[in-house]
C-alpha cells in the first residue's frame, strides 16, 4: 500500500513537469500549427543558465527568475528570427527548422558549458515527508512543482480566458485574417505566444534539473514523453495538456514502480499509439479537427 | 471619404484588378457588381491590404493607406466583413463582438448598441459561434465590424447563402447605417437587384475591369448591360 501511495504521488510529481513541458508544445501548437522540436534544447538551454548564475554565486530564485526570463525572450527571439521568415511556407518548412535549431542549441550548449552533465539543487529538500513513523518518497520539493505548475496552468487560464490580451492570442491562433480584419497586431500576438511556451518550457527545465542533471542532451527524454502527454491531451488544448501530463505520470510511474524503469520509454511509446488508434484528436480536444 | 484610384491587383500573370478607380462618400453606399472572378473581392481585398496592388492607391479622407499593414488599415477605420462571414467559430458570440472593438479601446461601440440593431445575438451572447446559423453570422460579422466604429464599411457578398426574407433585412439595415452613422459602405454583391435598391451608386465589374457605373435606376433599366455582365 505505501508502495501504491509512494507512486502515486511520485506520478503527481512527474505528471505535473510533463504537463509543463506539453503546455509549452500545446501554446505554440494553437497558435502556428507548428510542433516546437526544438523546445527540449531551449529549456535546456535555460537551465543551463541558471545553473551557471547559480554557480558564480547567485540564489537559487535568481537562477530561477533569470532562466525563466531568459525562455521568454528566448522564445519571442526564435519566433521572429527563424519562424517568421517561412510563415507563409507549408508548415514542413518550420518543423524542419525547429529540428535544425535543437541541433544547434545542442551544439551551443556543448561548446559553453561541455558535455558532461552537473547537477543541479533543488529548490526544497529532496527528504520525503514522514506520516506516524513512515517515510514518502514524496518530498518537500515535490510540493514545490506541483504546486507552481498548478499556478502556471491557473495564470494561462486566466490570461486566455479573462483578460482581452488573451482574447486577442486566441483570435489570433484561430483565425490569423480575420484577426487582422480586426485590428489584431497578430504578429505580435505570435511571438508573445512562442515566448510565454518558452517561458513554460524553462519551468519545466528548472523543475526536472534536479533529478535529471544538466547536459545538453538530457532532457530529451522529457521532450518526447511532454509530447506524447500534449498528444493525448489533444494537442490543442492547454486543459488537455495539463490532463494528459498528469495522466502520463501517473501511469508511467506505476509502469516503472511495478515492471521496472526500463520499460517507462515503451510504455510512453505504447499509451501514444493506443491513444491515436482510438481517439486521434486526443482525449480531451477542445475542437474537432479544424480545416481551414 | 474613401478613394481609390486605378488600382491595378495581379496574382502573378492573372489581372484579378485593373484600373479601378471609384469614391465612397460618407453616408452612402456605393455597390460593386458583377459576376463570379470578376475581381470584387480582389478589389476588397486590395482596400485592406490582405492583398498588395501592382499600382495605384487608396486614400481615406486624403490620406494614402495603400501600402500600410492590414492591422493598421483597420485601425484606420476600414472594417472589412469578409466573404463567407468570417467569424471565429471557436469563440462566442459575445468574444467575438468584444475582438471587433479591442483596437478602438474605451471608444468602442458598447455590445448594448450592438444587440439593439441585433437581438439575435444577444439570446445566442454566450454560444459558440461555431453553432450560429448562416444569417445569424452575418448579423456576427457585420455587428462585429461596426464595434470598432468603422467610417468606412466594406462588405463582401453579405447575400451569400440567405434567404430572401433575411437578405432584405441586411440589406435595409445596411442602408439603415450608412444613413444613421454616416458610413462609407462599399457593397460588393452578385444580388444586383437588391444591392441597387439601397445603393447610392452602382458600378459593373467585368475581368476586373470597370464597365459601368451610373445611378441604380439607370443600372437598373439597363437590360442589355444587366444581361451581358451579370446574367440577368
Amino acid at each position: 500500500m505505501t508502495k501504491f501511495i509512494d507512486l502515486t504521488l511520485s506520478g503527481i510529481s512527474s505528471g505535473a513537469i510533463y504537463a509543463a513541458v506539453a503546455l509549452a508544445l500545446v501554446l505554440i501548437w494553437r497558435s502556428t500549427r507548428i510542433v516546437n522540436f526544438a523546445q527540449g534544447a531551449m529549456l535546456m538551454f535555460t537551465t543551463f543558465i541558471a545553473s551557471a548564475v547559480i554557480d558564480s554565486g547567485g540564489s537559487y530564485v535568481l537562477g530561477f527568475a533569470v532562466a525563466l526570463a531568459s525562455g521568454f525572450v528566448l522564445g519571442a527571439i526564435v519566433e521572429r528570427v527563424v519562424i517568421r521568415p517561412v510563415e507563409n511556407a507549408p508548415p514542413l518548412n518550420a518543423v524542419i527548422l525547429t529540428l535544425g535549431l535543437y541541433t544547434l542549441i545542442v551544439a551551443i550548449a556543448g561548446m559553453i558549458w561541455g558535455n558532461t552533465p552537473r547537477s543541479f539543487p533543488a529548490a526544497f529538500s529532496l527528504r520525503g515527508y514522514t506520516v506516524g513513523g513512515t517515510t514518502f518518497l514524496f518530498t518537500p520539493n515535490d510540493t514545490f512543482i506541483v504546486l507552481v505548475v498548478i499556478v502556471v496552468a491557473a495564470a494561462l487560464a486566466f490570461l486566455f480566458r479573462a483578460t482581452s490580451l488573451g482574447l486577442r492570442m486566441r483570435g489570433a491562433a484561430f483565425a490569423p485574417e480575420v484577426a487582422r480584419l480586426l485590428g489584431v497586431r497578430v504578429g505580435r500576438m505570435l511571438t508573445l505566444g512562442w515566448a510565454l511556451a518558452a517561458l513554460v518550457g524553462s519551468l519545466a527545465g528548472l523543475l526536472v534539473a534536479p533529478s535529471v542533471f544538466v547536459g545538453p542532451n538530457n532532457f530529451d527524454p522529457i521532450l518526447i514523453i511532454g509530447f506524447v502527454a500534449a498528444v493525448l491531451g489533444g494537442l490543442d488544448s492547454p486543459p488537455g495538456a495539463v490532463i494528459g501530463g498528469l495522466v502520463l505520470g501517473l501511469a508511467l510511474s506505476y509502469v516503472s514502480g511495478y515492471e521496472g524503469s526500463a520499460l517507462v520509454p515503451l510504455a510512453a511509446l505504447v499509451i501514444l499509439i493506443i491513444v491515436l488508434m482510438i481517439r486521434p484528436t486526443g482525449l480531451f480536444a477542445a475542437t474537432r479537427e479544424r480545416r481551414v | 471619404m474613401l478613394t481609390i484610384e486605378e488600382l491595378t491587383t495581379d496574382y502573378g500573370p492573372i489581372r484579378a484588378v485593373d484600373h479601378v478607380s471609384l469614391e465612397v462618400p460618407e453616408g452612402s453606399v456605393t455597390a460593386v457588381l458583377g459576376a463570379n472572378g470578376a475581381g470584387k473581392t480582389s478589389l476588397l481585398r486590395t482596400i485592406t491590404g490582405l492583398v498588395r496592388p501592382t499600382s495605384g492607391r487608396v486614400a481615406v479622407e486624403g490620406e494614402e493607406i495603400t501600402r500600410w499593414a492590414v492591422e493598421e488599415i483597420v485601425r484606420f477605420g476600414i472594417a472589412h466583413v469578409p466573404e463567407g462571414r468570417g467569424v471565429i467559430a471557436e469563440l462566442t458570440v459575445e468574444e467575438n463582438l468584444r475582438l471587433g472593438g479591442l483596437w478602438r479601446g474605451r471608444e468602442a461601440m458598447p455590445l448594448r448598441e450592438v444587440y439593439e440593431l441585433f437581438p439575435r445575438l444577444e439570446e445566442r451572447a454566450g454560444q459558440p459561434a461555431s453553432r450560429l446559423s448562416g444569417g445569424e453570422r452575418q448579423m456576427l460579422s457585420i455587428g462585429r465590424a461596426l464595434v470598432g466604429r468603422p467610417r468606412a464599411l466594406l462588405l463582401d457578398e453579405p447575400s451569400l447563402g440567405l434567404a430572401p426574407v433575411l437578405v432584405a433585412q441586411i440589406m435595409s439595415l445596411v442602408r439603415r447605417l450608412a444613413d444613421t452613422l454616416g458610413l462609407a459602405v462599399l457593397l460588393v454583391e452578385q444580388n444586383a437587384r437588391s444591392a441597387l435598391s439601397i445603393a447610392n451608386r452602382g458600378i459593373v465589374l467585368n475581368l476586373g475591369r470597370v464597365v459601368a457605373e451610373q445611378d441604380p435606376d439607370k443600372l437598373i433599366a439597363d437590360a442589355q448591360l444587366l444581361h451581358a455582365y451579370l446574367g440577368f
